[in-house]
């Protein structure tokens, strides 16, 4: 499916989905509580089929955190990116997706350990790369540590 | 019993050892928790971040221009195309194209580098497994592709040779007919390689059927490169997503149906020889002209994101930029091919006996910095 008609075919999956089309890739903005299911259908639906979760990420924009999960479809070779907005700064939570895509396991802990994101439902979330008893999340934009030099 | 504070014995009869952080055959400080029944593997958990320096934040202190650097620790084997990944994406974020000789010049380096890489993997392939000839063939094939590269870069590994717009200076004059040498030697030696250990008894019984990796899971894994390709996943970025002029040449994207160590094994090889296709169909026809576009001294992206993903010695590499901007990054991701293949390593080695978990490590040609960043 070309852009437009992803576009037509998401709405229809869920009604207050807005869209973004700047980029190289077309950005679907999806209610953080509805994630899950949204990306429940677009795994298993047959028009979609995104089987492949390339990139799982997230943004610090300072007043709230983003999201940013890129897909593709090796069957039908078409690719957005499924972006939640958090707005909770203090406790910051979303459904965890390793249930659908295994490759969501580690990526989401990548994300905890440095964002502080907290993944539910997620089968195993720890650390991944920093030191269990380290004291906050060093890819936050407000983070500070005693060893860094102001520049 | 206890090792270290922690329990070896858990209540449903299983044995817990460690391997790594220092051990040979993790090739790096990998550290592995394996559960075992018996002698066989039922679970697996990598403990990962001894050498996590954090590049992604150090990027977003880091102009257009210096960032491309700290990629050539990430996976410091395929160095040159970790750069030539960030260099495609500042490019694309400023609307431009690399010089047509640039081109050229990034795939034959790029080809050159996956050769090096997959010489290296070679090597240690063989020694993981008890082969220790194997390791002074491909490091005398490897050191000719140094050489190459000292030649022209100025450096043997961290080459640092991709700027935004091309190449950072023009090759050296002795490029092409080293290169030619190179390859003329190396086709004859990769005969050698396939006497040495491809057909090897001990070899085979060692790899075939171990370590399955099912079409499912790699892709479900996010797996990419050889390993995924083994497995039967089509995911070669030079052919879904040409950059650089890749549309141009000629080559096979390898594809096996087993998944296993010794498909695995065998996707590199045949790998090389593509490699070896390529280099030979452009090293004649690399064209004149400036090897660097113009670019401003101080590089600002527009605001937007931009991402980029290449072929690596090891799978995908993304890149992904934020910009706001300003003259650096707001936000950098390297969706780094071996920490996604790693993730697999729990589901190929369940059901298998502890020495085969060597075996199947080698195939998947881990790099443990590009692992961690």
């Amino acid at each position: 499916m070309n852009k437009e008609e992803l576009k037509i075919a998401i709405t229809e999956i869920l009604p207050e989905i807005t869209f973004d089309e700047t980029g190289e890739f077309l950005n679907v903005f999806v209610p953080a509580t509805s994630l899950l299911p949204f990306m429940n259908s677009i795994r298993s639906n047959n028009n979609f089929e995104m089987d492949y979760l390339f990139c799982l990420t997230c943004i610090d924009w300072k007043d709230h955190f983003m999201m940013v999960y890129h897909l593709h479809s090796k069957k039908h070779r078409h690719e957005f990116v499924v972006k939640a907005k958090l707005e909770n700064r203090e406790n910051p939570e979303i459904e965890s997706l390793s249930g659908i895509w295994k490759t969501a396991d580690f990526h989401e802990r990548e994300v905890f350990d440095l964002f502080g994101i907290n993944f539910l439902h997620h089968p195993d979330l720890r650390r991944i790369f920093m030191d269990d008893n380290w004291k906050g999340f060093p890819l936050r934009k407000d983070y500070m540590d005693e060893n860094m030099i102001e520049i | 019993m206890s090792l270290m504070g922690q329990d070896v014995l858990t209540e449903d009869g299983l044995f817990m050892v460690n391997i790594g952080p220092q051990h040979p055959s993790t090739h790096g400080v990998l550290h592995l928790k394996v559960w075992l029944d018996g002698e066989t593997i039922v679970k697996i958990q990598p403990h990962l971040g001894y050498i996590h320096r954090s590049i992604e934040k150090m990027s977003e202190n880091l102009s257009y221009r210096n960032f491309i650097f700290a990629t050539s620790r990430m996976d410091y084997l395929s160095a040159h195309i970790n750069n030539e990944a960030c260099a495609l994406t500042v490019e694309k974020g400023l609307g431009i194209q690399a010089t047509p000789r640039a081109k050229v010049i990034r795939i034959i380096m790029a080809e050159l580098t996956r050769l090096a890489s997959h010489q290296l993997w070679w090597g240690c392939t063989g020694l993981d497994l008890g082969a220790v000839t194997p390791f002074f063939y491909a490091f005398r094939d490897r050191e000719a592709i140094n050489g190459i590269m000292e030649e022209t870069c100025g450096a043997r590994l961290t080459m640092n040779y991709m700027v935004p717009g091309g190449v950072m200076y023009d090759l050296h004059p002795n490029f092409q007919k080293h290169t030619k040498d190179v390859m003329a030697s190396i086709k004859k030696n990769l005969a050698d390689y396939d006497n040495l250990l491809t057909g090897n008894v001990i070899f085979e019984m060692r790899t075939k059927g171990v370590g399955v990796l099912s079409k499912e899971d790699a892709i479900s894994f996010g797996c990419t490169g050889p390993t995924a390709r083994a497995s039967g996943v089509s995911c070669d970025i030079r052919k879904l997503f040409p950059y650089s002029g890749y549309e141009n040449v000629q080559f096979d994207e390898i594809l096996a149906t087993g998944g296993d160590c010794y498909d695995r094994y065998m996707c590199r090889m045949a790998e090389m020889r593509q490699s070896v296709n390529i280099i030979e169909q452009l090293i004649d026809t690399i064209p004149e002209g400036d090897f660097q576009e113009k670019t401003k001294a101080v590089i600002k992206l527009p605001k937007g994101e931009f991402y980029q993903r290449v072929e690596t010695a090891r799978g995908e590499l993304g890149v992904y930029i934020v910009s706001d901007g300003a003259a650096s990054p707001y936000r950098v991701k390297y969706r780094s091919p071996g920490f996604s293949n790693l993730s697999a390593l729990s589901q190929m080695a369940q059901g298998v006996k502890i020495g085969d978990l060597v075996a199947i490590m080698a195939t998947i040609d881990l790099v443990i910095p590009d692992i961690d960043r």
